[in-house]
């Protein structure tokens, strides 16, 4: 894993001593909320519904045990003793009080962390696959990038006052597991002619005005892939529309004025910017490289692995659904579910966070990643120690063995803490999941993605959703929108609403229906939904949701 | 034409802790929904907001809907009640703190 340097250390202790001189100085008047809220939001610090809430970031969702335990400490001592983890790959604290922040951040940066542009119009914190470095799908770990990225966008000075965030994400696997075509900028990275570069995605994006990412250009090396980044976002900042917040993003900017014009003046100003860099980004790429190297894998015979598999009923369904193809032999990538149903998707106490840090410690290399889809991931597992691993989370509550099905579902969350949200869907994911559970209907039904957002602007990413539910006001009550066939791969398709929406105690039997019909309606069980969607369209579903009008007059 | 005007309260966020307040009969700010003081003159309230908004212990007061219930003001929109409830997915803020008296 990458180390701070002392540059690094320097910057993040002179960030948390001038925030924490800000925060005093609001304290004691000397600073206008007005004044202070940029500055706050700098730094990571909202204020919501009900309390604060600090957002840290989990750089490309690579963090260590000792982090892990720092975050669970944080939680404990400031917080309700628990971190909600987000689609960002962040961690946000709902209860923390002003002026405990300093502190906060004091710990944080003990442990090589920050809250710095996790909120503001910059660059956010970058994310990342998080399978990186373990996928067997892999052409090249995409963490070094993520990281070189994460070091020139932090403080960088032209784009500290953006048009409006803007959101980069990383992938070097051939399957899309980091939603990259739903990010200002997304880099897929390949190998051409035996050289590693990335393929450059801009202007996708979810919210208000949903956006699947244009190819900017097909191959960029890694030598160019920072002044080519640094022309891009440059030419949005000029071009990117100030008058207006909802036609800020670049999304917008591209949509306006063609891919094709926003090639040719990217290409222009790459020009201009290539010179600037002088191969020092490249140097310090190989620096960051040597930082993450894979862990010492080992070979070992698996049979307490293969026992277990074949003995134990509950293991088993949990190694079906939650591990995943590792690059070295005898390993698996082992998600963990933060999604037990009932619970709060992406909910951990801090009980939860020292077991997974000790799992990590003990039996995964000392490495833990943070999913978009709101789970922990050991990525380097013995598979012979993962009998072992499972025990201790069914004791730490867990082993749900429901990864990539109904009850894994994406939230927001929404109303129960965001300012900006219109409707609830903590208790709408709570809900299904405990639901589908209920009905022993999810090994059934097999892989769905349902994804929760409680506003427009689509933090729980449900335009991609299989199953898509986006809760609204509609005069001054909740109400709940489907959509349907949306896909967050490297094929993604924005879902299509399927009409009315529904109201708070309607939307369960709602997403009950659209199942049922899926089940009645599928060629064979290894039909997917999506699939099923795909093949059948829109109509029968919205027959489920919707009754015929004569049946309604009847009724009435 | 203007539109009626309906009674309001006047509510923020504590600058400390975040939570959420209102401005009762004394000027004072309260926890306590139903101890916030109600007012039914447009004029009245705009001028109350306008002293509570200086106060710089508090942040982003507003007026909000409130209907005159028993046993004082109540909210007329959901996000209202999440403010004077807390979340639904966990016992926390003032339904916590109201449990505590």
């Amino acid at each position: 894993m990458y180390k701070y340097n002392d540059f690094d250390e320097a910057f993040v202790r002179e960030r948390v001593a001038q925030f924490s001189a800000q925060v005093a100085r609001r304290i004691d008047g000397s600073l206008t909320e007005e004044e202070f809220r940029p500055l706050r939001l700098m730094n990571g610090l909202y204020l919501q519904l009900h309390a604060y809430m600090l957002r840290v970031a989990i750089p490309y969702g690579t963090l260590n045990s000792g982090q892990m335990d720092q975050l669970a400490h944080i939680a404990e001592t400031y917080d309700r003793g628990y971190g909600h983890f987000t689609t960002r790959q962040n961690i946000q604290y709902n209860w923390p009080k002003l002026p405990d922040v300093p502190a906060i951040l004091t710990d944080l940066a003990d442990v090589e962390m920050h809250a710095i542009q996790t909120s503001g119009n910059t660059i956010r914190n970058v994310t990342a696959d998080h399978f990186a470095g373990a996928a067997a799908d892999e052409v090249a770990d995409p963490r070094p990038v993520a990281e070189l990225v994460r070091q020139w966008s932090t403080d960088h000075p032209e784009f500290q006052f953006l048009p409006r965030k803007f959101k980069i994400a990383v992938s070097g696997a051939k399957a899309d597991r980091a939603v990259i075509k739903a990010h200002d900028i997304g880099l897929y990275l390949r190998e051409q002619d035996g050289e590693i570069g990335a393929q450059i995605i801009v202007g996708g994006g979810l919210g208000r005005t949903p956006m699947v990412g244009k190819v900017l250009k097909d191959f960029v090396s890694l030598a160019d892939l920072l002044p080519y980044l640094e022309a891009t976002v440059s030419v949005w900042n000029l071009l990117g529309r100030r008058d207006n917040k909802y036609k800020a993003r670049i999304k917008i900017t591209v949509h306006e004025h063609g891919i094709e014009d926003i090639r040719a003046r990217v290409e222009a100003r790459f020009a201009q910017v290539k010179p600037l860099f002088g191969g020092i980004d490249m140097a310090m790429l190989e620096e960051i490289k040597a930082a993450f190297a894979p862990p010492a894998f080992v070979e070992a015979a698996t049979e307490a692995y293969d026992r277990a598999y074949a003995t134990d009923a509950v293991f088993r369904a949990w190694a079906d659904t939650n591990l995943s193809a590792h690059r070295a032999p005898g390993y698996a990538i082992a998600t963990v579910s933060i999604k037990t149903p009932g619970q709060t998707p992406g909910d951990a106490s801090a009980d939860q966070m020292r077991v997974l840090a000790q799992l990590a410690r003990d039996y995964g290399h000392d490495e833990l990643r943070i999913s978009h889809e709101q789970n922990v991931i050991l990525p380097h597992v013995h598979k012979s120690d993962l009998p072992a691993i499972h025990a201790a989370l069914k004791e730490a509550g867990l082993a749900a063995a429901n990864i990539g099905l109904v009850s894994d579902i994406i939230a927001c969350p929404g109303m129960d803490y965001c300012a900006l949200a219109t409707a609830r869907s903590i208790p709408v994911a709570q809900g299904i999941a405990t639901r589908f559970d209920e009905l022993k209907l999810e090994h059934e039904i097999g892989p769905l993605k349902i994804k929760i957002s409680g506003c427009i602007n689509a933090c729980g990413h449900h335009h991609v959703g299989h199953i898509g539910i986006l809760g609204l006001d509609r005069a001054g009550v909740e109400n709940y929108q489907i959509t349907l066939g949306g896909d967050g791969t490297e094929d993604m398709v924005i879902g299509e609403r399927t009409g009315p929406g529904f109201a708070y105690d309607e939307i369960i039997p709602a997403i009950e229906r659209i199942l049922a019909t899926y089940l009645e309606l599928r060629e064979a069980p290894e039909e997917t939904f999506l699939e099923a969607y795909r093949r059948l369209g829109m109509a029968p579903f919205k027959d489920a949701l919707y009754p015929p009008k004569e049946e309604k007059a009847n009724a009435a | 034409m203007p539109r009626p005007f309906t009674p309001k309260a006047i509510t923020a966020n504590a600058l400390l802790e975040g939570d959420v307040i209102y401005l009762d009969d004394q000027g004072q700010w309260v926890r306590d929904l139903r101890q916030a003081r109600a007012f039914t003159e447009a004029e009245v309230a705009d001028a109350a907001l306008a002293e509570a908004a200086k106060d710089g212990m508090v942040v982003g007061a507003y007026l909000t809907d409130i209907k005159l219930g028993e046993n004082g003001p109540e909210p007329t929109h959901f996000r209202e009640e999440f403010r004077r409830t807390g979340p639904s997915n966990y016992f926390h803020g003032k339904q916590e703190a109201e449990a505590h008296v």
